[in-house]
């Protein structure tokens, strides 16, 4: 009765056993495969230099934090369009708000969050109560948002304090805070996910809505919640980007592509697009993908289209990969 | 006895401690009145079966008592108690819980995680895993499976049947007082219907109150103490098994006798040439299949779920084809090694999974009907123009022949019952004229009278020369049906019987009992 598959090798029983997702491999095999090149043709630093690869996760940070609510709203089989446009209000008002001065910090971290949290439950709630495609209701709600904040601010408004800065440029010891805060963010994301209720029920939620339904979850509120969580990561990376560039721009959001970018390495890392699979661990892989590619490209001064391009490559292998992975189990 | 007087009884007895009550539940459809003042009574410790043909509104009637539909008008009663319930939660809350007829589980959670979802132990939120693979082990081992399965598996590397005992595990764990089970057996074998059976007196004896809806009428009398008929939404009465039979409640399902179950069996002189014989056929799932099919008969394919019948199927259909061996059709060695190839060779595949496999919901029945004569058409044909000059003429043809009964053929096929949905998959098949015809559990899920007319219908088409090769999980229609049988275990033909078997028979073959009884006879000879 038990369906052992006699082509199962120790590769495989390994990686399913460690539970480490094997995005990680294709993580190693990238940075290997772009350190050789940098070998070969510039100054091969990505291999000895630790500073550049602390660059490669201190330039991550943004997508990064986004894209653990963006694996959220995924796993509950819904998408996350607006949040582009909720990282750039959020840059141009917190940095409206603080007028570079340290005593507005509070109100505006407040006014960012409510913001933040105010899109997240129009996301919810016109997916769950009005029954619109979340394609199609996100992609409203981030129109309405852009035309906002387009109506309002046209360049660099306002300034972050001085002390705000930290966040950006500051290190605890050897280590930047901003990684801190990723790794915090990532596993805030696992626990969410792995052990709490919520989690479980999102899980449910994506897997399949009814069976979560008639089990007793309640769904529609779990999925406002992954809403809810997923605007408030895109919060937090839109007042990380302002405490690095001093100053919110309304163009910050649509510029970093980071509604695309979050959906795609969310992917990479394994999280399905029809939901109740995936997780943060193998987000932040994909996240460290294309980390590695921009300062690779970087370093080689290579034409920058072509990032997008082996991009693009990767995406359709890394989901192809899986397919065939899943194919074979079902076989 | 009769049904009225029974009907009384039951009612002075709700006052002396049932645990479910459903007084006078109306719903309506748009279009259809599901359920019109229905009035029952549930005991504690006794199964209640619910029997009716599809549509007769038995599932509208259990999914309002487990609170995942909300009544018109009517009272539902727990304890003595007026109770409403706004969502499936707060029927589980209070005691009422339901296992549904389709596939409940989540491929990729685990076991523990698909058992406790909605209900997870821990606190303030917080999920406490140890605890909740702690609690699977409890559960899966009053099912007795706690060796066979890990509450950390995942629920897509199990096994058809283990998932049907984690669904078991699942639907028992709630610790009711009320458990709903709308066709649990519909897609379980007779080994598992009987774990089913074991378990459903278990949790009698603790006092549960059980509801049970089957098809299987067989089983109904098995399991049940007191059978509830609905037709057309309305509750027509309620027996004691005890006090009826089988004629009695198809009679009162229907509201007329059927004469008889099956068509008669063919007759030699039916049967004609091998049009379909297989040799050595093998894959990943199957191995050494050596069959033929003539024309003129029905062949039934039986076994264990999971014994490789739907893998034979494909393979013949060329879904997932065989590696090895060779397909002769009409004598000549053909290669299969994709549905089109099939199509060609005059096959038609009525696959089990009517909604994902068998009819594109969205599309109308003319739609429906006519696919694969268009795939057969060349790439670039112009579909519209032929679509509409045919199906003036085809689809009511089709629809005629296989007595397929819509008020228009512009209604999305979603719409259809299971069994008028069914016909349209096999006008569609009789549609690019298929003479070899694959039918993979013909009538899962349908009701009675359905069921016949598609028995008749099977047993018609090999009057014209068709040869039928059908698989089917219940004994009862393998045997009624079938000029022989193939029984399959373990990816392999374990046996060939002949029509009227008994279906004792087919389960010593199919439990492969037969044959370590045959190796052990055959081991004592060559002793003496």
């Amino acid at each position: 009765m038990a369906t052992t598959t006699p082509s199962e090798n120790w590769f495989k029983r390994m990686s399913r056993s460690s539970k480490i997702p094997p995005v990680y491999i294709f993580l190693i095999v990238v940075f290997l495969f772009t350190g050789l090149m940098d070998l070969i043709y510039s100054d091969g630093q990505m291999y000895t230099n630790p500073n550049i690869m602390l660059n490669i996760i201190v330039r991550s940070v943004a997508l990064g934090i986004v894209a653990v609510g963006q694996t959220l709203v995924l796993i509950g089989a819904s998408i996350d369009l607006s949040v582009a446009y909720t990282i750039s209000i959020t840059a141009v008002m917190s940095s409206y708000i603080m007028q570079g001065n340290n005593s507005n910090v509070p109100v505006a971290l407040l006014g960012v969050f409510a913001i933040g949290i105010v899109i997240g439950l129009a996301n919810g709630l016109v997916i769950t109560k009005l029954r619109v495609n979340p394609f199609i209701a996100t992609l409203g709600v981030g129109l309405v948002v852009k035309g906002i904040i387009n109506a309002t601010f046209s360049n660099y408004t306002g300034s972050v304090p001085k002390e705000f800065e930290w966040f950006g440029y500051g290190t605890l010891g050897p280590i930047p805070v901003s990684i801190i805060i990723l790794l915090l963010v990532v596993t805030i994301g696992w626990f969410i996910l792995a052990r709490t209720k919520f989690g479980a029920h999102l899980y449910g939620v994506g897997g399949n809505s009814e069976v979560a339904r008639l089990s007793g979850v309640r769904t529609d509120r779990v999925l406002i919640g992954a809403h809810v969580l997923c605007s408030v990561t895109a919060v937090l990376s839109g007042i990380f980007l302002v405490s690095l560039m001093r100053s919110g721009a309304p163009w910050v959001g649509p510029n970093g592509v980071y509604d695309l970018n979050s959906i795609a390495t969310a992917v990479i890392g394994g999280t399905a697009l029809s939901g109740g699979k995936g997780g943060v661990w193998g987000t932040l892989a994909g996240v460290l993908i294309f980390g590695v590619l921009a300062t690779a490209f970087n370093q080689l001064g290579i034409n920058p289209y072509m990032k997008n391009i082996l991009q693009g490559v990767i995406i359709i292998l890394a989901v192809a990969s899986y397919t065939a992975r899943s194919k074979k189990e079902a076989a | 006895m009769t049904v009225a007087s029974i009907k009384t009884q039951a009612d002075t007895s709700a006052q002396t401690g049932a645990v479910m009550e459903v007084r006078n539940i109306c719903k309506r459809f748009p279009g259809v009145q599901a359920c019109k003042d229905i009035t029952l009574q549930f005991m504690p410790g006794e199964v209640h079966a619910v029997v009716g043909e599809n549509g007769a509104g038995k599932s509208t009637l259990m999914k309002i008592m487990a609170g995942a539909y909300i009544a018109d008008s009517g009272e539902l009663i727990l304890q003595g108690e007026r109770v409403s319930f706004n969502h499936p939660q707060e029927a589980q809350f209070k005691g009422v819980s339901i296992i549904y007829q389709e596939f409940n589980l989540l491929p990729e959670r685990t076991v523990a995680q698909n058992i406790f979802l909605g209900r997870e132990p821990g606190k303030f939120g917080a999920l406490d895993v140890a605890e909740l693979n702690k609690n699977a082990v409890h559960v899966l081992k009053e099912v007795e499976a706690d060796q066979l399965i890990s509450p950390t598996a995942m629920c897509h590397s199990l096994s058809v049947a283990e998932q049907q005992i984690v669904e078991i595990a699942k639907a028992i764990s709630f610790d009711s007082k009320v458990l709903i089970m709308d066709e649990p057996t519909a897609s379980l074998t007779t080994i598992e219907v009987k774990i089913l059976s074991d378990l459903i007196s278990k949790l009698k004896d603790r006092g549960m109150a059980i509801v049970f809806i089957s098809h299987r009428l067989r089983e109904v009398f098995e399991i049940a103490e007191k059978i509830s008929v609905l037709k057309d939404g309305e509750l027509v009465g309620t027996v004691l098994t005890k006090d009826t039979n089988t004629s009695e409640i198809v009679h009162m399902m229907v509201g007329r006798d059927l004469d008889h179950y099956f068509p008669p069996l063919g007759s030699p002189e039916d049967f004609g040439e091998v049009v379909l014989r297989v040799k050595d056929g093998g894959n990943n799932f199957l191995k050494n299949i050596n069959f033929e099919l003539r024309k003129g008969e029905v062949l039934c394919v039986a076994g264990l779920q999971g014994s490789g019948r739907t893998e034979m199927a494909q393979a013949l259909f060329g879904v997932v084809p065989f590696k090895t061996g060779t397909i002769e059709v009409y004598g000549k060695i053909r290669t299969i090694k994709t549905p089109p190839d099939a199509i060609r060779l005059q096959m038609g595949f009525v696959t089990e999974d009517r909604k994902a496999e068998g009819i594109l919901p969205k599309q109308p029945i003319r739609d429906n009907i006519l696919l694969t004569v268009r795939t057969l058409q060349p790439f670039l044909g112009l579909v519209h123009k032929d679509g509409i000059r045919k199906s003036r003429t085809l689809v009511p043809t089709l629809a005629n022949k296989v007595d397929l009964r819509a008020d228009t053929f512009d209604r999305e096929a979603q719409y259809l019952s299971g069994g008028n949905q069914q016909k349209v998959v096999l006008s569609k098949w009789l549609s690019s004229k298929a003479n070899i015809f694959i039918f993979d559990e013909p009538t899962r899920g349908i009701d009675v009278e359905s069921k016949a007319s598609i028995h008749d219908m099977i047993r018609g088409l090999t009057k014209e020369g068709i040869a039928v090769l059908m698989i089917s999980s219940e004994l009862p229609e393998v045997l009624g049906m079938s000029d022989r049988i193939l029984v399959m275990r373990d990816g392999r033909i374990a046996g060939e019987l002949p029509a009227k078997s008994s279906e004792k028979d087919i389960m010593l073959v199919a439990t492969g009992h037969s044959e370590e009884t045959n190796s052990k006879r055959k081991a004592t000879v060559g002793k003496e």
